[in-house]
């Protein structure tokens, strides 16, 4: 099929953002295609792709993409979608991956499975050349490296963020967001007790994540190495999260609950702190890139009332911190074409698509350079901050830990959202997983 | 007394027994009001969540976790996008040949094996009862890895008969249990007059005990086309091409631009489409279930 | 004479033929995965791709018969599978009943008691997880404006209140499955023995527990096996409400935890073994209980 033109078509539901409908020369991607490929070069084969769902936005946009790939090359693409459900990925992944099946190629990870993932995939440093590899942000490639394998190269990243309403800190009298975590709590309850006044009764200071799940452990990482308190596990192999600094994080976020976090903040996910965000029931939030671009769509109540910043420190000396998230392309080490399968990886992460990537879809550039461009600059002003984010994001500890990164995980996240609701004390909560921990690192 | 016209127990408030005293009819119209007050209640409790689901599939994205219990506008959008995608009806054509195909054979062999266990001499009916059970008593995940094996084995994979053969594990132990239970429970003299009259087993079984079963067969066959109808774990597990999907896999992978993003008016509105086929199913053959079966075969 | 021998013969033959091939078809799916797991809960196995298997004989069993958050998730299992079975049976049967009559508006009873069980459970899960949101959610908007609620719950947030809530949904869900089942049941009663009742002069209360129940004991056995056996698996309604809360497991979660998430096949699977076991000894107790013989 040949589709000489990408257009992206304006899908029919409420999400329609500004960017749709833009109409790129498909010779522009054609030009970047040619890089990667002399023609003809492996002449025929399907590369089976499993990546986003195609029924979404993001999913679509890369298949589009990846068949233009196929189409200079001569090859073609099978496109499968994965379900949207991280942990149902994982699963569905392991499967295929035990069973040593050749009928995926190419697999989009998470950021944390690349230790899970390491021995069912091709090393990538056999396809891609060292300076092609310092592109990329140096974070995310230690990352992506298990026991000197290159096991993904970065697809998208994503990293925690704080959102603020600008129109309630004008109103208020506040200048700038919040710089630690106390200033923030201070402004979260006055803002939310005047909205309260002001006849908003549902109106909550600051919404995050505390669901016992994944999304606790971001939000818990962030808090305790914004104190000073390490990753729970350092790249040593060192066992970090026993110390007076997490415990104080923890004690902050669990002083939050119930006081400018409504009580059900223990159990929600990103979804359910975006949707009080998003009909204009908080004054800050946090969580990922994802939530701008939705809350800037024309019909969202909050439409041009808010911004984007770097995550609060921990007092005065702590330090900021953003958890690295987003999302990898590994090659399937029981491929059948690894080369055409690399070559394919090499080209939706090159700075050309990435590029695309950051103006149609406002998604995060895995490359420092790209958030120079001025196309992307002019349609994401806030991603001038976000070099310096992604600079100092933390990695959690799934490198280091590899297959055994969930149990490290579960037992952190099951601890702080125990914490949270009140079950345990801090210093109880650090030294269970300090305990676990160093079980699993021996 | 004629024991072959199976009749109903009823909570049968609504039509008096000869001879009510003026009493008793002030005390039925009590019980009646009383009764349709239940029945109104019964019916809030199980669709409140379906209607409350069914108006939030016709409110703007925007409207949706406003704390506002009405929506101020609706919208067609979810539905669009749900039937935009090609993929969602083929999914839907799925659904039924895989959900169909499972039942209607582990109706027949079901059935049959039923009839055995229920009604002719065989020693090993424990035996065989529990070995069939155990097959549904290991929690899905388990046997997950191990299904996938065997189907890329017997090259079954992706492919609507493995999906089926999978299937068959909670459809058949159900069956077989159910329609067990409803034959034993017939009437020994039933057959006894077939067999005097010189009829083969299988033919008693065909006229005369079949047709009385009606209520456990459709009973067991809704419950299990529904079951098969909304499995997700091996619907993902043992499909990949978009050919071979069904509908709660498709409704799994509505995606908004990133994976975090749910987006809620088009789930909302494909699993509204998704029980509309269901609830035609059930109006078509609830009656069925109780409407009573006599057996004119045996008379005389 | 010579007849009836031919015949139990004849039906003896048969009745091989007709079980055969169900008996076979189930060991053909079941034999390989089955296998498969008592095999590898005796492993040490670790599905990270390098690692190779090891025998440990029954060390994995003893590891879960150790560990207190599988005894937590038993805990909740069965205070779940319990409270939840005896609820669906009690409504099912009650609803079977109404739903047996004769009135006006049947049709729409008939239909409407199947909905909860029609609608796929990720999504009913997702729906309630919504309708129970402290902020927005349905539920706690309508008790707080009838002023049955002080002020809003965050009803998933602590187990004293998410249990009692995923109970709720979880009787909301599988009612329809008991109440159909007892419906068919209740077919098999002869009316001429409630006729007989009220000639008699018994109540239709007297009639229900001397006649009613009993007589659709053995359909509400099998409906009770069944319904069991779901609730003592039972994985979605707690993963989607309360995900990964440390003391709000099930044993299907913890299984689904070792095995996908620890990537441990061993533990994994002799989760799986202990579960097994632990539904049998269910099943054996119901039989006995009610003193049912198959042959």
């Amino acid at each position: 099929m040949h589709t000489p033109i990408l257009v992206l078509e304006t899908p029919m539901n409420d999400y329609s953002h500004a960017s749709r409908g833009r109409i790129l020369p498909g010779s522009f991607l054609a030009a970047a295609a040619a890089v990667f490929m002399p023609a003809a070069m492996f002449a025929g084969v399907t590369i089976h792709f499993a990546g986003d769902s195609d029924v979404g936005e993001g999913g679509r946009w890369t298949k589009v993409v990846a068949q233009e790939w196929a189409q200079k090359t001569g090859n073609t693409l099978d496109y499968i979608s994965r379900p949207n459900d991280a942990s149902a990925t994982l699963q569905l992944f392991q499967q295929y991956w035990a069973a040593k099946s050749g009928d995926v190629d190419v697999y989009m990870i998470d950021v944390i499975w690349q230790g899970i993932a390491a021995a069912h995939a091709a090393d990538l440093k056999k396809y891609v050349k060292d300076d092609e590899i310092k592109d990329y942000f140096p974070r995310i490639i230690e990352n992506n490296t298990v026991k000197g394998k290159l096991v993904s190269l970065p697809l998208y990243t994503d990293a925690g963020v704080l959102y603020y309403r600008t129109d309630l800190m004008e109103k208020y009298g506040y200048k700038e967001p919040p710089k630690t975590w106390e200033e923030l709590a201070e402004m979260a309850k006055k803002i939310q007790d005047g909205e309260r006044q002001a006849g908003h009764p549902d109106f909550q200071g600051f919404v995050f994540e505390g669901k016992a799940s994944e999304s606790v452990t971001c939000n818990a990482i962030e808090w305790v190495y914004s104190y000073g308190g390490g990753t729970i596990i350092d790249p040593d192999r060192k066992v970090t999260i026993n110390n007076p600094n997490a415990i104080k994080a923890l004690e902050e976020a669990k002083s939050w609950v119930g006081t400018i976090s409504p009580q059900g903040v223990v159990s929600y996910g990103e979804e359910e702190a975006r949707n009080i965000w998003q009909a204009g029931n908080a004054a800050f939030m946090r969580n990922w890139p994802y939530a701008y671009a939705l809350g800037q769509d024309p019909k969202s109540v909050i439409s041009g009332k808010f911004a984007a910043t770097v995550l609060p420190k921990g007092g005065a000396d702590g330090k900021n911190a953003a958890c690295l998230g987003g999302w990898q392309l590994m090659v399937s080490a029981y491929s059948k074409n690894a080369d055409a399968a690399a070559d394919l990886v090499r080209f939706l992460c090159s700075a050309e698509v990435q590029k695309k990537r950051a103006v149609d879809l406002s998604e995060l550039p895995t490359r420092p350079a790209v958030y120079k461009d001025p196309d992307v600059l002019a349609k994401n002003p806030w991603f001038a901050n976000a070099v310096d984010i992604l600079n100092n994001a933390i990695a959690r500890p799934s490198t280091v830990t590899g297959a055994d990164y969930n149990q490290v995980s579960t037992v952190f996240f099951q601890s702080v959202n125990k914490v949270l609701t009140g079950g345990e004390t801090a210093p109880q909560a650090v030294s269970d997983v300090e305990r676990v921990a160093k079980r699993i690192v021996k | 007394m004629n024991n072959a016209t199976k009749e109903v127990a009823t909570l049968d408030v609504t039509t008096t027994s000869g001879g009510a005293t003026k009493k008793a009819d002030s005390r039925s119209v009590v019980l009646r009001v009383l009764f349709y007050l239940l029945v109104v209640v019964i019916i809030v409790f199980n669709l409140f969540p379906f209607v409350w689901a069914l108006l939030s599939s016709f409110r703007p994205s925007s409207q949706l976790f406003s704390t506002q219990l009405l929506p101020t506008a609706l919208t067609l959008d979810h539905y669009a996008a749900v039937f935009k995608d090609a993929r969602f009806v083929a999914a839907l054509m799925n659904s039924v040949i895989i959900a169909g195909s499972t039942v209607l054979i582990a109706l027949a062999l079901g059935s049959l094996c039923a009839y055995a266990l229920g009604r002719l001499p065989f020693r090993f009916k424990g035996a065989v009862l529990y070995l069939i059970l155990t097959m549904t008593m290991f929690p899905t995940i388990s046997v997950l890895s191990g299904l996938f094996v065997m189907l890329k084995t017997l090259d079954l994979f992706n492919t609507r008969q493995g999906l089926i053969l999978t299937y068959l594990i909670f459809t058949m132990p159900f069956t077989i249990w159910v329609m067990t239970q409803y034959f034993r429970s017939l009437p020994k003299e039933l057959e006894e007059a077939a067999y005097v009259d010189g009829a083969s087993p299988l033919k008693v079984f065909w006229d005369i005990l079949l047709p009385l079963t009606m209520p456990g067969l459709v009973s067991t066959g809704l419950l299990a086309f529904i079951a098969a109808w909304n499995e997700f774990l091996f619907a993902l597990t043992f499909t990949v091409t978009d050919t071979m999907k069904t509908v709660p896999v498709v409704i799994s992978q509505f995606a908004g631009t990133t994976a975090f993003e749910q987006p809620w008016g088009s789930i909302m509105a494909g699993s509204m489409v998704v029980t509309i086929p269901l609830v035609i199913l059930v109006m078509v053959f609830q009656y069925r279930i109780v409407e009573g079966l006599t057996a004119g075969a045996v008379k005389g | 004479m010579i007849k009836e021998i031919d015949l139990y013969a004849r039906q003896k033959r048969l009745a091989w033929f007709l079980i055969m091939p169900s008996v076979i078809v189930v060991l053909l799916i079941i034999a390989y995965p089955t296998i498969q797991v008592l095999v590898y809960s005796l492993l040490k196995y670790k599905l990270d791709g390098v690692t190779p298997p090891s025998f440990v004989g029954l060390d994995n069993f003893a590891f879960v018969l150790s560990d207190p958050d599988w005894w937590s998730a038993v805990s909740n299992t069965l205070i779940f599978t319990v409270v939840s079975v005896i609820l669906e049976s009690i409504l099912g049967l009650a609803i079977a009943m109404v739903a047996n009559s004769k009135f006006k508006g049947r049709t729409l009873l008939r239909v409407a008691i199947l909905v909860p069980w029609a609608i796929p459970t990720v999504v009913s899960a997702q729906v309630w997880r919504w309708m129970v949101n402290d902020i927005y959610g349905v539920v706690n908007i309508i008790l707080t404006d009838l002023h049955i609620l002080p002020q809003k719950i965050a009803w998933l947030a602590t187990p004293a209140t998410a249990l009692p809530v995923i109970i709720a949904v979880d009787v909301w869900k599988a009612t329809p499955f008991m109440a159909l089942l007892l419906l068919a049941g209740l077919q098999l009663i002869p009316k001429d023995l409630y006729e007989a009742g009220s000639i008699d002069g018994a109540t239709k209360v007297r009639q229900f527990w001397a006649i009613t129940l009993p007589l659709v004991t053995p359909t509400l056995l099998v409906a009770l096996i069944f319904r069991t056996l779901d609730a003592l698996r039972v994985f979605d309604i707690f993963y989607v409400m309360v995900g990964g809360q440390g003391n709000l497991a099930t044993m299907a979660v913890y299984n689904q935890q070792q095995l996908i998430s620890f990537l441990d096949a061993g533990v994994g699977s002799a989760t799986s073994v202990i579960i097994l076991v632990i539904i049998m000894l269910f099943v054996i107790l119901y039989t006995r209980f009610s003193r049912t013989s198959f042959e």
